[in-house]
Parts: C-alpha cells; sequence; structure tokens
C-alpha cells in the first residue's frame, strides 16, 4: 500500500506543477486570468491532497493550522483596500518565506548529529534566504504603511557592514557545518533576520515596487531551496518559477526608473512623496499658465482625444471614481478617452491598472508607456492627475537631470497638456518639472478628487 | 542523494527558464495579479509543513511544523483569493 501512495504523491505534486505553470500562462491574458488563477489553486489543493494521504498523521495539529492561516488569510484577502496591495503582498511575501524558513529550521532538528553535510546546506540556505525574506518583508511594510519613516535608512560604511554580515552568515554555516552547533545555527538565524532589515531599510519608500518585486523573487527561492531540502520536486518547480516571476518584474521597475538593481538598493535614493515638502515654488524667470476648472472642461469636452496620464497621487487623493466618471462623460460626447500607465506609476508593478479597474476603467482602455508614446503627437489633450517625475521631458534631453534617460509617457508632445497638481511642490525626486512651464501646459491646481468632481460638473453643463 | 540533487538542480534552472517564458508574456496590466498569484504559488511550502508535523514527534517540530503551515496558509488562501478579487474588477471591453 505504502507503495501507491508514494505513486499517487508524485503523480499529484506532477500534476499541481503544471496547473502552476498553465495557470501562469493563463494570467497572461485577461480574458482568462481568473480561470488561470483557479487552476493554480487547484493545483495547490492538488498538493496538498496528495502531502497527506497515507501518512501518519498529526492531525489536530495540521487542520488547526489549516484553519487559522485560512481564517487570516480569507479576511485579508476580502479586506484589503486596493490602495494597500503592495503591503498585503509584502506580508504574503514575508510569510511565504517565513514558512520555508520554519520547514528548514524543523528539518536541523530533526536530523541532529547524523544530518549529511549537502543536505545541511541545503537546510542553512533555506533558513538564510527564508529568513531574510521574512524581515525584509515586514520593513518594506512598514514603509508602504507610513509606520516606518519611507527615508533610506542608510548606516556609514552600509554596503560593508553588508558584506561582513553576509561573510559572517557564511561563516557561521560553516561552523555549524563542522560543530553541528545548535547555537551557530540560531546565530544564523538572527544574523539573516538582521541582514533583511538592514538591506530593505536602506531602500527608500519610493523604491518599493522593486523591494516588493524582490523580495517575491526571495519568497520563491526560499520554497526552492526547501524542496531542495525535502527533495520535493513541486517545491523545487512552483520556487523556481515565483522566483522567475519576481526577477522579471524588478527588472521591468528598474528599466522604468532607469536605475541598477544595485542603484535601488545600496545608493539610497527615492526619499518617498513626503520629502517633497519645504522649498518649492516656481523657477525664476518662468511662469506657468493656471487654467480655471470651467475652461478646462470646455477645452476637454471639445476635443477629439483625450490621453489621462494618472500618477499614485491620483490614488492618495482617492480619485479614481471621479476619474472614470469623467472619462465616461467625455465618451458620452463622442471623445476618444485613453490612459496612459507609466509602468512606476502605483506603488507595486500593475498597481495603477488595478486601482482603475476597481473603478470599473475597461482595461482595453489601459495602454503601456511603450503603446501610448507614439500615439501622443494626435492628441489633442493630455490630462495629467498627480503624476510627476514620470512626464517630466527633462528625462528626454536634459544630461545634467537626475532622471536622465528614464523612459517616460511623452505628454508634451500633445496639442495641449492639462497638469492637475495640488501646488508647485515638486515630486520624490525635487527635481524641477519643465512641462509645468511649457506653452502648451495649463495647470489646474487642487486635490483631484475635488477638482475631478467639479470637472464632472462643469461638463456636464458644457 | 548527491544524485538526486543534482536531479532537483536540472529540474530548477528548466523550471526557470518556463518561468521566463511564461511570465514575460504577461502584460503590465496584469503585473499586480501575476505578483499575487504567483505569491500563492510560492505558498507551496505549506507541503514541507505538513511533513513536518506528520514526520516528528517532537514538541518543538510540532511547534514550528504549525507556525510554518499558519503562514504558509495565509499566503496560499490570502494569494488566491485576493488575486481573485481582483481579476473580478478587470471588465471586458464594452461592459
Amino acid at each position: 500500500m505504502g507503495d501507491y501512495f508514494t505513486y499517487a504523491r508524485a503523480l499529484g505534486y506532477l500534476l499541481a506543477s503544471a496547473l502552476f505553470i498553465v495557470g501562469l500562462q493563463m494570467l497572461s491574458k485577461p480574458k482568462s486570468a481568473k480561470a488561470g488563477n483557479r487552476w493554480a489553486a487547484l493545483g495547490m489543493l492538488i498538493a496538498i491532497v496528495v502531502t497527506v494521504l497515507g501518512q501518519q498523521l498529526n492531525l489536530a495539529v495540521i487542520l488547526a493550522g489549516i484553519v487559522v492561516g485560512g481564517l487570516i488569510g480569507v479576511v485579508a484577502a476580502r479586506r484589503v483596500q486596493m490602495t494597500s496591495m503592495p503591503q498585503l503582498v509584502g506580508i504574503f511575501n514575508g510569510l511565504g518565506g517565513g514558512a520555508s524558513a520554519l520547514v528548514a529550521v524543523a528539518e536541523f532538528y530533526k536530523g541532529g548529529a547524523g544530518i549529511e553535510i549537502i543536505t545541511l546546506v541545503t537546510i542553512l540556505l533555506s533558513t538564510f534566504i527564508g529568513a531574510l525574506t521574512f524581515s525584509g518583508s515586514f520593513v518594506a511594510f512598514g514603509k508602504l504603511q507610513g509606520l516606518i519613516s519611507g527615508k533610506p535608512i542608510i548606516l556609514p560604511l552600509q554596503s560593508t557592514i553588508d558584506v561582513v554580515f553576509l561573510l559572517f552568515v557564511v561563516g557561521l554555516g560553516i561552523y555549524v557545518g563542522v560543530s553541528g552547533s545548535a547555537v551557530a545555527f540560531l546565530g544564523l538565524i538572527a544574523v539573516s533576520l538582521l541582514l533583511g532589515v538592514l538591506l530593505v531599510g536602506a531602500i527608500g519608500g519610493a523604491d518599493m515596487p522593486v523591494a516588493i518585486s524582490l523580495l517575491n523573487s526571495y519568497s520563491g527561492l526560499a520554497a526552492a531551496a526547501t524542496g531542495f531540502v525535502l527533495l520535493n520536486n513541486a517545491l523545487i518547480i512552483s520556487g523556481a518559477l515565483v522566483g522567475a516571476s519576481g526577477l522579471i518584474l524588478t527588472s521591468i521597475m528598474c528599466k522604468a526608473m532607469n536605475r541598477s538593481i544595485w542603484n535601488v538598493m545600496f545608493a539610497g535614493v527615492g526619499g518617498g512623496a513626503d520629502a517633497s515638502s519645504g522649498q518649492a515654488g516656481v523657477a525664476e524667470g518662468k511662469t506657468v499658465r493656471e487654467v480655471s476648472v470651467e475652461d478646462a472642461a470646455v477645452v476637454m469636452a471639445n476635443a477629439q482625444s483625450v490621453v489621462i496620464a494618472p500618477g499614485y497621487g491620483l490614488a492618495v487623493a482617492q480619485a479614481q471614481h471621479e476619474v472614470s466618471e469623467l472619462a465616461k462623460q467625455l465618451e458620452a460626447r463622442g471623445v476618444d478617452v485613453k490612459y496612459a500607465i507609466h509602468p512606476v506609476a502605483g506603488r507595486m508593478p500593475g498597481h495603477m491598472n488595478v486601482l482603475l479597474a476597481e473603478a470599473n476603467v475597461p482595461y482595453d482602455k489601459l495602454h503601456d508607456m511603450d503603446d501610448i508614446n507614439p500615439q501622443f503627437d494626435n492628441t489633442d489633450v493630455v490630462l495629467v492627475i498627480g503624476a510627476n517625475d514620470v512626464v517630466n521631458p527633462a528625462a528626454r534631453h536634459d544630461q545634467s537631470s537626475p532622471i536622465y534617460g528614464m523612459p517616460i509617457l511623452d505628454v508634451d508632445k500633445a496639442r495641449n497638456v492639462i497638469v492637475n497638481k495640488r501646488s508647485m511642490n515638486p515630486g520624490f525626486a525635487g527635481i524641477e518639472n519643465e512641462l509645468f512651464y511649457a506653452e502648451n501646459t495649463f495647470m489646474l491646481f487642487g486635490d483631484a478628487k475635488d477638482t475631478m468632481a467639479k470637472l464632472n460638473r462643469e461638463i456636464k453643463d458644457v | 542523494m548527491i544524485d538526486s540533487l543534482f536531479v532537483g538542480f536540472y529540474i530548477f534552472v528548466l523550471a526557470l527558464f518556463v518561468g521566463f517564458e511564461v511570465i514575460t508574456k504577461v502584460p503590465p496590466t496584469l503585473h499586480t495579479p501575476l505578483m499575487s498569484g504567483s505569491n500563492a504559488i510560492s505558498g507551496i511550502a505549506i507541503v514541507g509543513a505538513l511533513l513536518v508535523v506528520s514526520s516528528v514527534e517532537g514538541s518543538l517540530s510540532t511547534v514550528l511544523g504549525f507556525l510554518a503551515i499558519v503562514f504558509a496558509m495565509v499566503n496560499v488562501v490570502g494569494g488566491f483569493m485576493v488575486t481573485d478579487r481582483m481579476l473580478d474588477m478587470f471588465k471586458r471591453p464594452g461592459k
């Protein structure tokens, strides 16, 4: 009988792995994405069922764990606001990494002195990555939630300290291998946790999309490492898939900011949106043109094409629904309305798309940067809401600008640009935005939500 | 032991390639659901957690295993459910 269960288990894990791959594949199209997610969930259910099948179980503990964890998961998934999605994913990353580390730790104590060296290496690796992901994710959560300052926390000689800590982990690992010392093993866990805090602490609040993507990748790699400990292919395959996914998203985010991953992790820039206080105002010798809500309404209502370029300021002001309403009104008048989404418009990859989808914007109206940029030449009006650096033309031509080389939305190429902003304060990078002084730009000052609501009323009367 | 580790490593590298191939095709619009969905998949550590509880009697292992199950279940259930909820919001064109 035991053999049959072994076969069933092996086949079940194979099926689960295949379903994960199919599910991820189906996530590449909005139409099939929902079904894809459910196939992946079915794969997980199969993996869980075949694992407990025919084993000598401590059922009470397992059921208790499943109920407690499941309930927390359900409540978190139902209650979370879409604006807080990065925090939630951050926490989930951390718990996934933590679970992998805990399994590795349990295997260490189970193995005792008789543990094979090669198994020990995988255990230490899994513990290290898992613990680092766990603590790092909670720091990322704290920064996104505003519990910790978004400013990068850089120690003197930060990168040296990081390297020393890393060497310390390696040294402790070797010592554990030689002596089997449980104290050294606990030390390794502690240093790994501390390293996670240091690494993510040094990343600025505005760079959290990169941190979250990277931690996503780590949570996968931690699972894969645990797969090597248990020699379980389902863990190895799933871990590799998630690891690859996180790496791709990390690289996309870095490219969108024109920064290398090393720069994001160690340069200590990107202090967060709160860094914009103080020196601001209008650059000398330049003037901005203001536009009234009434005039803006007339211009947009009479345009043939309007492109809306939202930034995170829109989400902060919770103006998604008002913007969606505005787009619907314009469309009812025969105006062609599209949304231009910069990859770093939100607080995690694809975040702005979710926020707009929640406000009932159909996904075929949401256009990526590469897709929309060639179309600005033929656009009558661009409405920029709460976005700044991602629409700054200096990124294209001003080599002295800190954001030079960053891919941007070429909104300045449209016939008219209306920029909704609270004031003339610069964005998180504290960079003057020449778009605001361009001849075809009109500033529409005010809170995004208020202003959009007013625009909606005005357009009704046009 | 070392043989099965090598087989595992082969599988790992090949799965990485599959992952890169599949995920590169996901459009930016779906990157957040991709992340939360793949996040749920990394909750596969639940398998390891279940094995820890079922194979060991020591109280320390039971505690560690229980915690691991809770962590992984939050990850799995929360991840798949929130992805489902998000994807519900992606309206088809024309609706």
